[in-house]
């Protein structure tokens, strides 16, 4: 049971490559915290700090009251969950997941009864005597689970522990990963990019872009109230759709204080519904209908904008400028080719700075 | 086109026959001849079944030796060989996988060059650097001794290569695994790479097997006396006589006793060589 504390850290490496460029976070006894992120944001090399396993060249990383910085992985009393498992492949479950505990001189018999425990938890009791290689992909990620929970650590990493599975497992893990972290109460600190895993596993989420922290806090809070451009794309499927508010068009409809400080408008998809009326102080957007994409519960209407560069690209690979999503429930949907006109209510427009580094207040 | 691959099948087995033959009939040839009278063979009137002096030939060659100069019996020959060969194989595979271990995984001034070092020394094999290491080996009193005969050809830059190759493969989250498990240095070594080394110096070990077997100049420049003598060695002197009938049977009969060393290595690793070479499950 401990806190993890960042206090400003920072990773440079030898070359002069600034990985981490200050980074302050505060987990609290038993929460989960899940660091997202594009590729190359830091979120790993972030976690493989506090593990130990990459050194601090500035800031203090804090566990449970204890500085760090200067401490090998072992001692630290953190447990790590591999992308790859990196379960050693000569050595049978039950010992796999022994190895930690005998190498720390614990007897033998303690070691049975953490091991037989933790194989009960995740099912494992049947195989405890197989090879890894003789493992299916979810039993694999069970013993290196296994292994990090008979350490009985202060704090949980996990380094994106899902990406190696099949879609449906990794939902169920999922579930599994969030059940046990409950039941056991320990603070964890998990890194993926996927944005659902973050969103479903989340009690404080830090989004991160480019070696820092762009905004923490609640999962919901973040969707609701993204402070910045890069994290109103990046949170939430498929991505809120930004614009400039430059444009006469949108200008007109924006209203109140801070429409005037605004940049960038961002709505998101579900947010929009198709009609004829604008709402008191919102945004209506006529749009051509250019393709449409039915998931069952709900349809994605991809449509454009007649003028160019409505569109703010957040981050590569987004959108071409000036295209709009929006998400209506069920399968009815406009034919393609059409012109319809989709509004948003006040209380759903996102305001963002010119640079999108800024929220507004609508 | 049934019939067609009938036909292509047994011309391929032909093929295979003719080339079984070509490689097995001199073995076939010298024990044949091991079991004659050294005669009918200096005549060259050598039957090509096999004749009647097979317990006495192999016991004459095995305890007494011949009957020329350098008297010896093979049965030392083979056991100076032997280890000779077991000092080779294990002493480079120790050396090699402790020095390639330091090349990977530890970060050292002047660990390239070190490496590149160890790397150059493929272009130095014994017959080109004999003078200075027969010199040293002298200097240090290591003629005639095992560990002169061993100790020169123990240091390998292709098994350190091959080690490292293998070791470069090996997932680097095994050892922060190994780290956050408390495992130090020496125990991530002994704990984890050692085991999965293990088909890898198996392949290893029987090829350095063999070629420490297989050495001919440095024992011969190296050992003096007869009771040191290595059977490869002892072969040549064997043939070379000067005034006496070279003993044929007693030669064929070493020659055979030579190749069952090696044949039994391969014969018993021959599983965990085939794995040590093909194995990618890491």
């Amino acid at each position: 049971m401990a806190n993890v504390t960042l206090r400003n850290v920072r990773k440079t490496y030898p070359g002069g490559f600034e990985a981490i460029k200050g980074v302050d976070v505060d987990v609290g006894d038993g929460q989960f915290c899940v660091l997202v992120g594009p590729s190359g944001c830091g979120k790993s090399t972030l976690l493989r700090m506090v593990a130990g396993l990459e050194t601090v060249t500035g800031g203090e990383i804090d566990i449970g009251g204890r500085i760090v910085n200067q401490i090998e992985p072992a001692d630290r009393d953190i447990a790590m969950v591999f992308q790859n498992y990196a379960l050693y492949p000569h050595m049978s479950v039950y010992n796999n997941m022994a190895y930690g505990l005998r190498n720390r001189g614990m007897a033998e018999a303690e070691i049975k009864t953490r091991v037989e425990e933790a194989a009960r938890v995740l099912e494992l009791s049947s195989m405890l005597e197989r090879k890894p290689r003789q493992l299916s992909g979810g039993q694999r990620q069970r013993v290196a689970m296994g292994r990090a929970i008979v350490r009985q650590p202060k704090v949980f990493l996990f380094d994106e522990p899902l990406s190696n599975l099949d879609a449906k497992l990794r939902i169920a893990m999922r579930v599994e990963i969030r059940k046990l972290q409950r039941r056991l109460n320990t603070t964890s600190i998990y890194v993926t990019h996927d944005q659902l895993e973050a969103m479903t596993l989340a009690d404080i989420l830090v989004v991160m872009n480019g070696g820092q922290v762009e905004q923490i806090g609640n999962p919901l809070a973040i969707y609701e109230k993204p402070a910045t451009t890069f994290v109103a794309s990046f949170i939430g499927a498929p991505p809120m759709n930004l614009m400039s508010t430059r444009p006469e068009e949108i200008r007109s409809q924006l209203a109140g204080s801070n429409a005037a400080d605004a940049g960038i408008l961002g709505i998101r998809p579900e947010d929009f519904v198709i009609t004829d009326q604008t709402p008191d102080g919102g945004v209506a957007l006529p749009l051509t209908v250019e393709a449409i994409e039915r998931v069952g519960a709900e349809t994605f209407v991809y449509g454009s904008r007649e003028q160019e560069e409505q569109r703010v690209a957040a981050t590569p690979g987004e959108l071409p400028p000036g295209e709009i999503i929006v998400r209506i429930p069920g399968t009815e949907a406009p034919a393609i080719g059409a012109k319809i006109r989709v509004a948003a209510v006040r209380q759903k427009l996102h305001l963002f700075s010119g640079d999108g580094r800024t929220r507004l207040e609508a | 086109m049934v019939e067609d691959e009938g036909i292509r099948r047994y011309v391929a087995h032909f093929i295979l026959w003719i080339g079984i033959a070509i490689v097995a009939f001199p073995v076939y040839i010298a024990i044949v001849a091991s079991t004659q009278d050294n005669a009918l063979i200096a005549n060259g009137q050598m039957s090509l079944l096999p004749g009647g002096h097979f317990f006495e030939t192999y016991y004459q060659t095995i305890f007494v030796g011949t009957s020329g100069s350098t008297r010896e019996p093979v049965g030392n020959m083979m056991l100076n060989s032997l280890v000779m060969a077991l000092l080779i194989a294990v002493g480079k595979i120790a050396i090699s996988i402790i020095s390639a271990y330091a090349i990977v995984y530890f970060r050292f001034p002047l660990r390239m060059p070190i490496f590149w070092i160890i790397f150059i020394t493929l272009m130095l094999p014994v017959e080109v650097r004999i003078y200075p290491t027969y010199k040293i080996v002298a200097d240090l009193h290591m003629l005639d001794s095992y560990a002169g005969l061993a100790l020169p050809l123990i240091a390998s830059a292709t098994a350190t290569l091959l080690f490292r190759q293998f070791f470069m493969t090996v997932p680097d989250e095994l050892l922060e695994a190994s780290r956050i498990d408390g495992a130090g240095p020496l125990r991530f070594f002994w704990d984890t790479l050692l085991p999965l080394s293990r088909t890898n110096m198996a392949a290893l070990f029987v090829i350095l097997f063999i070629l420490g077997w297989n050495q001919y100049l440095w024992p011969l420049l190296i050992t003096t006396r007869d009771d040191m003598q290595t059977i490869q060695v002892g072969i040549r002197k064997m043939i070379t006589t000067t005034d006496a009938l070279t003993e044929w049977p007693i030669v064929m009969a070493t020659a055979v006793l030579a190749m069952l060393p090696p044949v039994f290595v391969v014969v018993v690793m021959q599983k965990l060589f085939v794995r040590g070479l093909v194995e990618t499950e890491k």
